[in-house]
């Protein structure tokens, strides 16, 4: 296997761009989202301008005390308003919420999607290269706190820019003294926020990177728990496991700390900017100064506390949508990954076949195919019929570029022949199957399928052409029906039966709890891995492809089941190319041609009876299999 | 529940304790804040007494610092005790499963232990330190700001007595039914999840088979449903912040309507009208934490539950008391051996076995898939426990022994074998951690694993890298052997542990056996008869039973199954 590699986490590289391609995922909700903005903007601002309203209010009253003529009409418009001002808020806030979390859930769904659609296209390197941790976090961690982003924190931050500009103007227009009080304690907000969220920001990267640390060491850990056990090695581990845990708790404690003692600070300046204004204004009120009245006072006093809670707010989600900004840039570095590359344009078709061999398409299936190649020069049309003709010509290949696996491998392979790749752990085998399919690609002319150089070969046809059998049985939540139907999506009940009895796999079905209507969950955990390579061969023969591949297929069977299967297996192979790899040698010796392998080389090749005649060592591993010593 | 898994706030109880108490020295300076406003307002300014503005203002600036000082300190205990709380629970849990027996992880599976350790944690140190920090604060704040109100003015508070019911009703109303809703959006959640898990595990199968668009319309469908089951249960939650202003506001407009009025009548100041209206926004904001805060216990509350079990799962393996630590010699003996995965007599993977097996015997076990062949042979480091009958190794029953004592002694090398990460040579130190190279050299000699090693570039020195993904199947199985060698145990099992090993070294790793481990106890499971055709016994397992026991060529006579084996082993062989 190609070596992996781990990304570490990382803040966003370009922000800007990251958030602009999140907004391009709202399309279709763009008058909904204008909507939003309107309906924050103007939830916002009821709550200015309540307390803008305020001002009046207190004045009418303190100026019936003084002239004992209260201007009741006045006092009850004004009341009025505001109440009209606050119905249309909140009302709107309703609105807005309801409208924000339908963009964001649908939002969120097409980045899921398209997230998982591209990973579908993605070429087999692309996982060899990443853990499956590391691809499953994306669709976890990073779209759940993109969720609490698009959920909360952009209506948040519109609503508190819409109101510390709209606090700040009213402020402007009721004293313009007090104001320049705010600038100032709007500078002092700003170096706190600046001097505490760079060393919370530091914290929280460095705590991420120790519960990396220990959630790794726990998986590694837990996955390795019955060898553990076999070792009792437990206090070791324990005592290393502790160790880390201790370096992330003091990690953790440190990036918290500061992030909690941000909100109380904010808090408290904005109490203290609140006694300084008060101090100021009251001084200024009995001075008469700048036309100051008890009423602007206390407005402006509210205007103060609703001035710091904006800021406070934004400031306590700047780290969250950090976080999920990061990784939203993860998930569309995904997004963005090259795509399987396909340039392959001889497609698979059904065909008719007339006495005469003429091949002509049609709809219909009839259980013959053809290779559809059209020229580009002449803008002509040939039909091949697919045989399952393989042919690979001095192919070399590496999973990385200086580490050659395949040297010059050259074989033939003639449909109903079953070719038998025998050789130790590393030699190949497998990679030339994956050549064959193309999960990995070879340069032109190298391989040919029919005749055809199979880079010219759509993939998706090219693999509905051959199936294969993995050593690795993946099986799919559902029922084992379904499992089966896998290989042919419109397969009959009576071809999935047939298909399973093929494989032996009939007689363990029919004594699951519910038959062929079992549900397979976690990856069939419920059988066992012999159980589970039948119903892979199963799944693979109801496909019914000209090729047929099968990687280690029988290595979990044990060898009394491998004789019982192997009527079905024969028949299986009836007609088809096939090629196998196995470890067991029993399992080869009926092939027509058998390919020794070391080192990416075939050193020996023949049938059975010719390399044991040969005395190399295909006959070593024969005889050394027998020996009775 | 809650009694024990809050238990292990332990040594961090003191900050888990003062953070609250820190709370409500900052609290209190919060609700008294307001009151002072009114007192500055209503005396200081409109009466044009400067110095009082100016002394209850720099009173107020104290405050306010005093205010700082705990809210800073709440800050920092409620972090330390949330973290050390989280520590400890982690800990807790780590020692726990490292003491779980094969039974009790396979009843966890590997998986959903390593979420509940590292997630659902994760989520409980974040719940809890939101709890430290609100469950206190916001009653105090609740309770604080209503007696200040009440003193206030005791008539004008009759809205708050009739405006906090109401929200208390409609927030209890949401959380109530929201519950549910949640629920079924966590398990399409966790079924989505569970789809995107089986793609990337499977995706060589999902391309084999071009299905690709099979599968997206499946992931399509689930993600859909996903976002209707968000939308339904998010819809609920985001009616409680507009209600919550709803609310307010016409608070403020009643306190406004009866306290303008009352402030015209001379009854009340209008200072105080302005910090009545202050206490509005800290009551029901108050109110509002305590709901939030339950919409956080509502999701924790699974992970608390999945910890919980964790944490209670009773290890169904533990030494005796007064345990025998010392291993005789390598004998093994069944004596009449049932057992089942469930403690099921009905459902029996061994029945009735009885065996006996001199010490440095070696014993080949063959048998078909789902023989329990790997059962049989776990009982034997009491891996489980039987569920009727007896297991003995060196003439004593397995459960009078110390397990690390009887382990030591019994080395099993496991049909799904893991590496850690870490260097070959750390690795092979798990079977001794005091081992010489020599012993080291030795045992990877007998395991055919040395020539390979010597062929890295750094020796017994490379990294493995996590689960051994720098070594081939074949060669991480020579590896695991060589680590149960290091142990120099009397008895030694291998579980199909040369499957993907080649036959010649195979034949070589157990001619080192017989020449080097003579006396120690050897079980070798395989598929290949070459395997065990030369052991001194050979057990033929069929459904759960020992179907015969003997010598290869006696086994020829007298087994059909071995003959079956055989024969589907040896066809062509001599042709």
């Amino acid at each position: 296997m190609p070596p992996r590699n781990t990304k570490p986490m990382q803040k966003p590289g370009n922000a800007g761009a990251t958030i602009k391609r999140i907004f391009s995922y709202m399309y279709g909700f763009k008058a909904l989202f204008v909507f939003v903005v309107i309906g924050v903007i103007i939830s916002a601002f009821a709550g200015i301008a309540g307390n803008y309203l305020l001002k009046p209010l207190i004045d009418n009253i303190e100026e019936s005390l003084k002239t004992g003529h209260w201007d009741k009409s006045k006092f009850i418009g004004i009341l009025a308003a505001m109440a009209g001002i606050y119905a249309l808020g909140a009302l709107s806030s309703f609105m807005y919420q309801r409208l924000m979390m339908k963009i964001s859930t649908t939002t969120l769904m097409r980045i899921r999607n398209d997230l998982f659609t591209k990973m579908e296209s993605l070429p087999i390197r692309f996982f060899d290269k990443h853990t499956h941790g590391e691809l499953m976090s994306l669709y976890t961690n990073d779209t759940d706190t993109l969720r609490e982003m698009l959920g909360n924190s952009v209506a948040q931050f519109i609503s508190s820019a819409v109101t510390i500009v709209g606090v700040f103007t009213a402020m402007l227009i009721y004293s313009w003294q007090l104001t320049i009080l705010v600038v100032v304690m709007l500078f002092v907000i700003i170096r706190v926020i600046g001097f505490i969220g760079s060393r919370s920001g530091k914290g929280f990267i460095a705590q991420q990177k120790a519960l990396g640390r220990a959630n790794g060491y726990i998986e590694e850990m837990i996955d390795g728990q019955k060898v553990v056990k076999v070792f009792c090695h437990e206090d070791a581990s324990c005592a290393e496991f502790d160790a880390l845990n201790e370096e992330l708790c003091q990690a953790a404690t440190r990036a918290n700390t500061f992030a909690n003692i941000l909100m109380p600070i904010m808090n408290n300046l904005s109490y203290l900017h609140y006694a300084v204004t008060a101090i100021v204004g009251g001084i200024m009120t009995v001075k008469g100064f700048g036309g100051m009245t008890v009423g602007t006072v206390i407005s402006y006093l509210q205007f103060t506390r609703s001035f710091s809670m904006p800021i406070t707010q934004v400031s306590q989600q700047l780290n969250s949508v950090l976080t999920a900004l990061a990784g939203a840039e993860r998930i569309f570095a995904v997004i963005d990954e090259e795509p399987e590359a396909d340039d392959g344009y001889v497609t698979l078709v059904n065909a008719k076949i007339d006495e005469k061999g003429n091949i002509s398409e049609t709809e219909e299936r009839t259980g013959r195919w053809a290779w559809r190649h059209p020229h580009k020069a002449d803008g002509t049309v040939t039909y091949t019929e697919v045989r399952g003709n393989i042919e690979l010509d001095d192919v070399y290949f590496g999973y990385e570029p200086n580490k050659t696996v395949l040297n010059g491998i050259s074989l033939y392979a003639k449909p109903g022949q079953k070719i038998a790749f025998v050789g130790s752990t590393g030699a190949g085998k497998t990679t030339i199957t994956n050549l064959i399919n193309r999960f990995y690609d070879v340069p032109d002319g190298k391989i040919r399928y029919d005749g055809i150089n199979i880079n010219k070969i759509k993939k998706s046809d090219l693999r509905r052409s051959q199936s294969i059998v993995l050593q690795d049985t993946h099986l799919f939540t559902g029922t084992v029906m379904d499992n089966i139907r896998y290989g042919k999506l419109d397969a009959t009940d009576e071809e999935v039966y047939a298909a399973a009895k093929l494989a032996n796999a009939d007689s363990f079905i029919v004594h699951l709890e519910n038959g062929y209507d079992t549900m397979l969950t976690a990856d069939g955990a419920n059988l066992s891995q012999g159980q589970r390579q039948l119903l892979a061969i199963a799944r693979a023969a109801i496909a019914d492809p000209p090729v047929l591949i099968l990687d280690e297929a029988t290595s979990s069977i044990d060898t009394r089941t491998e004789a019982l299967i192997e009527k079905g297996m024969d028949s299986l192979m009836e007609g088809r190319t096939v090629f196998v790899i196995a470890h067991r040698l029993s399992t080869v010796r009926n092939s027509q041609a058998i390919m020794v392998l070391e080192h990416g080389k075939i050193i020996e090749r023949g049938d059975h009876n010719e390399l044991i005649a040969q005395h190399g060592k295909y006959y070593q591993l024969y005889t050394g299999m027998f020996e009775l010593s | 529940m809650f009694k024990t898994i809050f238990s292990y706030v332990g040594q961090y109880k003191k900050q888990a304790i003062l953070s609250p108490v820190s709370i409500i020295g900052e609290v209190a300076m919060e609700v008294l804040i307001p009151a002072v406003m009114a007192l500055i307002i209503d005396n200081g300014i409109k009466k044009g007494n400067i110095g009082y503005v100016a002394g209850m203002g720099l009173f107020m600036v104290g405050m306010s610092i005093v205010s700082l000082f705990f809210g800073a300190l709440a800050g920092r205990l409620s972090a330390v005790a949330a973290m050390g709380f989280a520590k400890n629970l982690r800990s807790a849990l780590f020692h726990k499963v490292q003491d779980f027996s094969f039974a009790n992880v396979d009843k966890f599976s590997t998986a959903s232990l390593t979420t509940r350790l590292t997630t659902d944690v994760t989520n409980i140190q974040n719940a809890f330190m939101m709890f430290i920090r609100t469950a206190f604060r916001a009653p105090i704040m609740l309770i604080c700001a209503l007696i200040a109100a009440l003193k206030m003015n005791s008539r004008l508070s009759v809205v708050f007595l009739c405006a906090v019911p109401v929200l208390a009703l409609f927030m209890a109303m949401i959380m109530t039914k929201a519950h549910p809703r949640f629920q079924a959006m966590l398990a399409h959640y966790d079924s989505m999840n569970a789809s995107v898990q089986e793609n990337l595990v499977g995706i060589r199968t999902v391309k084999a088979f071009v299905r690709e668009e099979h599968e997206k319309k499946k992931f399509l469908d689930n993600t859909d449903k996903v976002r209707r089951a968000q939308v339904n249960a998010e819809k609920l939650v985001i009616m409680t912040m507009p209600f919550m202003q709803m609310i307010m506001y016409t608070s403020i407009i009643a306190i406004l309507w009866f306290g303008g009025r009352m402030a015209v009548g001379g009854d009340m100041e209008t200072g105080e009208l302005s910090s009545f209206i202050s206490y509005v926004g800290q009551i029901l904001m108050s109110l509002m934490m305590l709901s939030f805060m339950f919409i956080m216990f509502v999701i924790s509350r699974a992970s608390l539950q999945r910890i919980y079990e964790v944490l209670i799962e009773e290890v169904d393996i533990v030494s005796p008391e007064s345990a025998e630590t010392e291993v005789k010699d390598g004998s093994v003996v069944f004596r009449n051996v049932s057992f089942s995965y469930f403690k099921d007599m009905n459902n029996l993977a061994l029945a009735g076995i009885d065996l006996e097996i001199k010490s440095g015997e070696t014993i080949g076990i063959i048998g078909g898939t789902g023989s329990s062949k790997t059962s049989l042979v776990q009982l034997i480091p009491r891996l489980y426990d039987t569920t009727e009958g007896q297991v003995l190794v060196g003439g004593r029953d397995v459960k009078e022994y110390d397990i690390t004592a009887l382990r030591d002694n019994v080395a099993m090398v496991l049909q799904k074998n893991v590496l850690f990460s870490g260097t070959i040579r750390e690795n092979l130190k798990w079977g001794d951690p005091d081992a010489t190279d020599e012993e080291i050299i030795a045992a990877c000699k007998s395991a055919c694993a040395h020539d390979f090693i010597e062929g890295f570039p750094e020796g017994y020195d490379t990294d493995l890298g996590q689960g051994g993904v720098n070594v081939s199947g074949g060669q991480k199985q020579r590896l695991c052997i060589a680590r149960a060698l290091l142990k120099k145990p009397k008895i030694i099992i291998l579980d199909d542990s040369t499957s993907a090993v080649d036959t010649a070294t195979d034949a070589s790793i157990r001619k080192a056996f017989r020449e080097n481990l003579a006396d120690t106890t050897t079980f070798i499971i395989a598929q290949r008869i070459s395997s065990v055709q030369d052991a001194d016994r050979i057990i033929v397992m069929d459904n759960g039973r020992i179907s015969d026991v003997g010598t290869h060529e006696e086994l020829l006579r007298s087994s059909e199954i071995y003959r079956e084996v055989y024969d589907s082993q040896q066809k062509g062989a001599d042709e």
